[in-house]
């Protein structure tokens, strides 16, 4: 089952999503990017149904992206994730996504903030939030370890902490995450906590 | 699964002597996993009108979006603030509409009407109205707020002994619920003043 989690530091957030694509007992890929770029200063970490995940993620992508064509500026955090929050609750009751969401992203009034979205569109702004089996144990190494005002380092030496927590007691542990930060200069890919490497494909 | 048990909550109001107070408990939760302690559940629609909605968190949140609507365009239209009377009227025709598809929330509903007169009231999610001359309440906890409203309550009480008995009425029966807690809310509305606190109790 796929887990995801984030944290807010000094200035900026991360989010960290494993990356398995699992259909029953097979694992088609170890190297999915479940944590996608709204814009220069976004992140959205999605867990849940592989089919609406991805399109429910492109789709607020796209729409972000409009209403930046449209407006000539771009969604703050809040907005984005009020958007979010009101596409997931207009589909509830006809024809749900079954996606839960960690949105991330960094305005320069407000500084980084971090919002939890689960599937039946139930939104909150946090400092810390996990989903997933993960979350069991993302949210108690956190809730231990979590300070306010924490430096990249220590935020990474903690998700580091998570994932070797998940990794060692949930029984069909993810073997490689990703961790992506948004701050100040933008949202991009930190790194990626690979136990497992895909084999890989001769280029044709 | 109960739908009305999955994300937890403890509402009551109480009227004093030309005076009501409105409380909640501030834990969301998923089933039983909780995912924030400063959840926000009592909204007010204007600065002698509150309005506490307990049950499914996403259905509190999107009923509150439309109520301000509603009550935003009643303003333009009358250039004046709804009645709590009114107000209860609109929200139990909102609830209403929804008859076979109803919004999972018990709305719990205190102000001062004309001279200053307090008003509360509550209903079930399809709107039926109750209203009472001493206390109301609503939420997971409801059972044992009865009990505790009942024992501690007593007529025309000020501000401060108000505060003091709704506190305690709160805090004891959330202590036997295990899906509402982490502290409390506690707003105190007179003719001249709001007085918003909050209450830390067992937090657990």
């Amino acid at each position: 089952m796929e887990s995801v989690f984030g944290l807010v530091g000094k200035d900026f957030a991360i989010v960290a999503a494993d990356s398995s694509a699992v259909h029953s007992i097979l694992v088609h890929k170890t190297n999915e990017d479940k944590i996608m770029l709204l814009d220069s200063h976004k992140l959205m970490g999605a867990s849940g149904e592989t089919g609406d995940r991805a399109q429910f993620t492109e789709y607020i992508q796209k729409n972000v992206a409009l209403y930046q064509f449209r407006n000539g500026i771009p969604l703050t955090t809040a907005a984005a994730a009020n958007f979010t929050r009101g596409e997931l609750a207009t589909a509830l009751r006809k024809n749900p996504y079954m996606v839960n969401i960690i949105m991330a992203g960094h305005d320069k009034d407000v500084g980084p903030s971090l919002y939890f979205i689960d599937y039946i569109a139930s939104l909150h702004k946090l400092d810390k939030a996990a989903f997933g089996y993960g979350s069991y144990f993302a949210l108690s190494m956190m809730d231990r370890h979590y300070r306010k005002d924490m430096t990249v380092e220590e935020a990474i030496d903690l998700v580091d902490k998570v994932i070797m927590e998940i990794r060692s007691r949930l029984v069909v542990a993810p073997p490689n995450f990703v961790i992506k930060i948004v701050d100040k200069d933008g949202a991009r890919e930190y790194a990626w906590r690979e136990s497992i490497k895909d084999a890989p494909v001769p280029a044709v | 699964m109960q739908i009305f048990e999955y994300n937890g909550s403890a509402l009551v109001a109480m009227v004093g002597k030309n005076c009501f107070a409105i409380a909640s408990d501030r834990r969301l939760g998923v089933q039983l996993q909780t995912i924030a302690t400063d959840f926000q559940k009592i909204y007010k629609i204007h600065e002698k009108l509150f309005i506490g909605l307990s049950g499914l968190a996403t259905d509190a949140q999107t009923l509150y979006q439309r109520l301000v609507f509603r009550h935003k365009l009643y303003q333009l239209r009358e250039e004046r603030d709804m009645k709590p009377e009114t107000f209860a009227s609109l929200v139990s025709a909102i609830l209403y509409e929804k008859r076979f598809g109803p919004y999972f929330c018990q709305p719990v509903i205190a102000g001062l009407g004309d001279e200053d007169k307090p008003f509360i009231c509550t209903m079930d999610s399809i709107g039926a109205k109750e209203l009472a001359k001493d206390f109301v309440v609503a939420g997971t906890a409801s059972e044992s707020l009865y009990g505790a409203c009942e024992s501690m309550f007593k007529p025309d009480m000020d501000a401060e002994e108000l505060f003091e008995t709704i506190s305690q009425a709160l805090l004891s029966s959330v202590d036997r619920d295990c899906l509402s807690g982490w502290g409390g809310h506690v707003y105190v509305v007179t003719p001249t003043e709001v007085t918003e606190r909050i209450l830390k109790g067992r937090m657990d």
